[in-house]
């Protein structure tokens, strides 16, 4: 038996969300109540001169912080759902294909090679999150490649390649800390760490742009997700054409995992045990899981998010860090219930 | 209308798996194929359900090139039970059934009717809002089942439907191996094609119309039960000793070993 039925769970979490936007929009080093946040919102609608300061840090620094925290956990949660419908199997993520590892060795060739242009970023966006998104994106067409033969892409023999591409991706990643100096090694580490300290309205747009990618291409794909969990040759008699999809979607899953790592850095966790934890709840139907897992890694990033902001002020810490704080227990507490039920 | 196979050869991996097989599944007709183990009864079913690419032959479903049907049509004509499917996920048994409707376009609602009167019919009702990984072996292998009837329930406008069955009654109990009979039955007589591989031979001469014995991936012989199940054949085919009589109540063949 099932605890929530898939409905409930949605609407509560629809409810849930604007009031962890709201609630963290407030809380920082300058408390923003929510009077403050209506007028301010007023105020920058007509135009009328007001507070600046809080106008300032509500409108260029932490909303769209939270907005974009919202949409890379949301990312994240949808795609880590994605692939282990694809790969049929609860424990797969999207760092599997070799997004990650790939955006990893990216972004750390960028900040030792190119370390002095760091400072110059391009149109907003550092070359850190360029290397990272080219890096991810490339791993994972390389590990296509390999999978796919005239027969097919075997989903297995990606897994495989997924690992080894992994762990090559570790090694480079050893020899460029081992070749860098302190202050590459600092930077490097923190980038591992994931950090959403860097948003602005350009970041926000291009993640958008992922968004709106992903909700127009997805929800069509949820049936044959669900047949696709009965296994490759099942789906296909049921009249899904299972390599197209299986294209579509690791592409989707590179872009939007690819853009997310360069955009926030290595966010840990949410892709992996979003899913999971609400697979638990309402059952594996991609119809329901997909928008659930999305709403709840937005919230997820958003108080992860919130937490690093505040947690040591006037500092802060990696988001990352965080994501894993706040979700491996509660991931825990559920399993352990799980097991009592059995 | 049938499901042609002609001079179909497979070739993989240096084995000869398939050697110029001829075999039509007749609209309306029960069509079963025995064989000893490795003699590629599976195989010829993944050629026949577009799985594996024939290296040499045709097939043809409904006088159409198997691989020209797009595949929702395809996938309203033949509906197929492979031997294993593995589910690691919980899914309710209703879910299961639901997803045998996904190339259907006749709505929610009489997915829902379908899904119903499917698991009804392989004595599954109770099984609805169970988890299909909480079930045991027999339960499983009836929604699946059911999954696949229901892919076909209602005649289709394109032409005539068959139903693949790899083994469908491994698991299943004496009551429940009656129940597929009956099933396989009632789908033949509302002019549905049906291929079954099976491995228990007095199942197989109780309900084929066409009993097709394969073996080294070479149709051996085909023709009605009584005039295939021969001593000689299960000697030669099976190497095993055995004396055939008729079954008491429905005169079909019973080999005794």
């Amino acid at each position: 038996m099932r605890y929530l039925s898939a409905l409930s769970l949605i609407r509560s979490l629809v409810l849930l969300l604007p009031l962890a936007v709201i609630v963290t929009l407030s809380v920082g080093t300058i408390e923003i109540s929510f009077d403050q946040m209506i007028q301010s919102a007023i105020a920058s609608v007509t135009g009328s001169e007001t507070n600046s300061q809080i106008a300032v840090i509500l409108w260029d620094i932490r909303l769209p912080r939270v907005v974009l925290a919202l949409m890379v956990g949301a990312v994240l949660a949808v795609l880590g759902a994605v692939m282990q419908g694809l790969f049929r199997n609860a424990l797969a993520d999207p760092s599997l294909i070799g997004v990650s590892g790939g955006a990893s060795v990216g972004a750390g060739l960028m900040i030792v090679l190119a370390g002095g242009w760091l400072v110059s970023p391009i149109a907003g966006l550092s070359l850190v999150a360029l290397g990272a998104f080219l890096g991810g994106f490339i791993t994972t067409l390389v590990v296509y490649r390999v999978a796919t033969s005239n027969l097919g892409t075997s989903v297995t023999t990606m897994l495989l390649a997924g690992i080894a591409i992994g762990a090559l991706a570790g090694a480079a990643n050893s020899l460029l800390s081992y070749f860098s100096d302190n202050q590459m090694l600092r930077q490097i580490s923190v980038w591992q760490m994931g950090s959403l300290s860097g948003a602005n309205w350009l970041k926000v747009s291009i993640m958008s742009v992922i968004c709106l990618c992903l909700i127009v291409q997805l929800p069509s794909q949820a049936k044959a997700l669900n047949a696709l969990l009965l296994g490759e040759s099942e789906a296909r008699y049921l009249g899904i054409n299972v390599q197209c999809i299986k294209r579509k979607l690791i592409f989707l899953t590179a872009l939007g995992v690819g853009v997310s790592v360069a955009l926030a850095g290595m966010i840990g966790f949410v892709g992996l045990v979003v899913p999971h934890t609400i697979r638990l709840m309402i059952g594996p139907d991609h119809r329901w899981l997909l928008p659930a897992s999305a709403l709840a890694g937005a919230i997820l990033m958003i108080i992860a998010d919130c937490i690093a902001r505040i947690a040591v002020l006037p500092a802060e810490l990696p988001t990352g860090i965080l994501t894993a704080l706040i979700g491996a227990p509660f991931f825990v507490a559920l399993l352990l219930r799980q097991r009592r039920d059995i | 209308m049938s499901m042609i196979a002609e001079n179909i050869s497979l070739h993989l991996s240096g084995f000869d798996l398939l050697r110029h097989i001829d075999l039509t599944v007749e609209a309306g007709k029960v069509t079963a194929l025995v064989g000893p183990n490795g003699a590629g009864k599976s195989s010829l079913l993944k050629v026949l359900t577009g799985d594996l690419k024939p290296t040499c032959g045709r097939l043809l479903l409904n006088d159409r090139d198997l691989e020209q049907w797009p595949l929702t049509d395809r996938a309203n004509l033949l509906a197929v039970l492979p031997q294993h499917t593995t589910l690691n996920f919980p899914f309710t048994a209703s879910e299961v059934v639901e997803l045998g409707c996904v190339s259907h376009l006749t709505g929610y609602t009489r997915d829902r009717e379908i899904t119903t009167s499917a698991l009804d019919l392989v004595d599954a009702s109770y099984l609805q809002k169970r988890l299909y990984t909480q079930m045991s072996g027999g339960e499983k292998q009836r929604v699946q089942l059911a999954r696949v009837l229901a892919q076909i329930w209602s005649p289709s406008d394109l032409g005539q439907q068959f139903l693949v069955l790899d083994e469908p009654s491994s698991a299943f109990d004496l009551s429940h191996q009656q129940m597929i009979l009956d099933i396989v039955r009632q789908f033949a007589n509302r002019g549905v094609g049906v291929l079954m591989v099976l491995h228990d031979l007095n199942l197989a001469a109780k309900c084929a119309d066409n009993l097709v014995v394969i073996n080294g991936g070479a149709i051996e012989v085909q023709g009605a039960p009584e005039d295939v199940l021969t001593e000689q054949l299960i000697e030669k085919v099976f190497g095993v000793k055995s004396s055939i009589t008729r079954h008491p109540v429905t005169q079909t063949p019973l080999v005794i070993t």
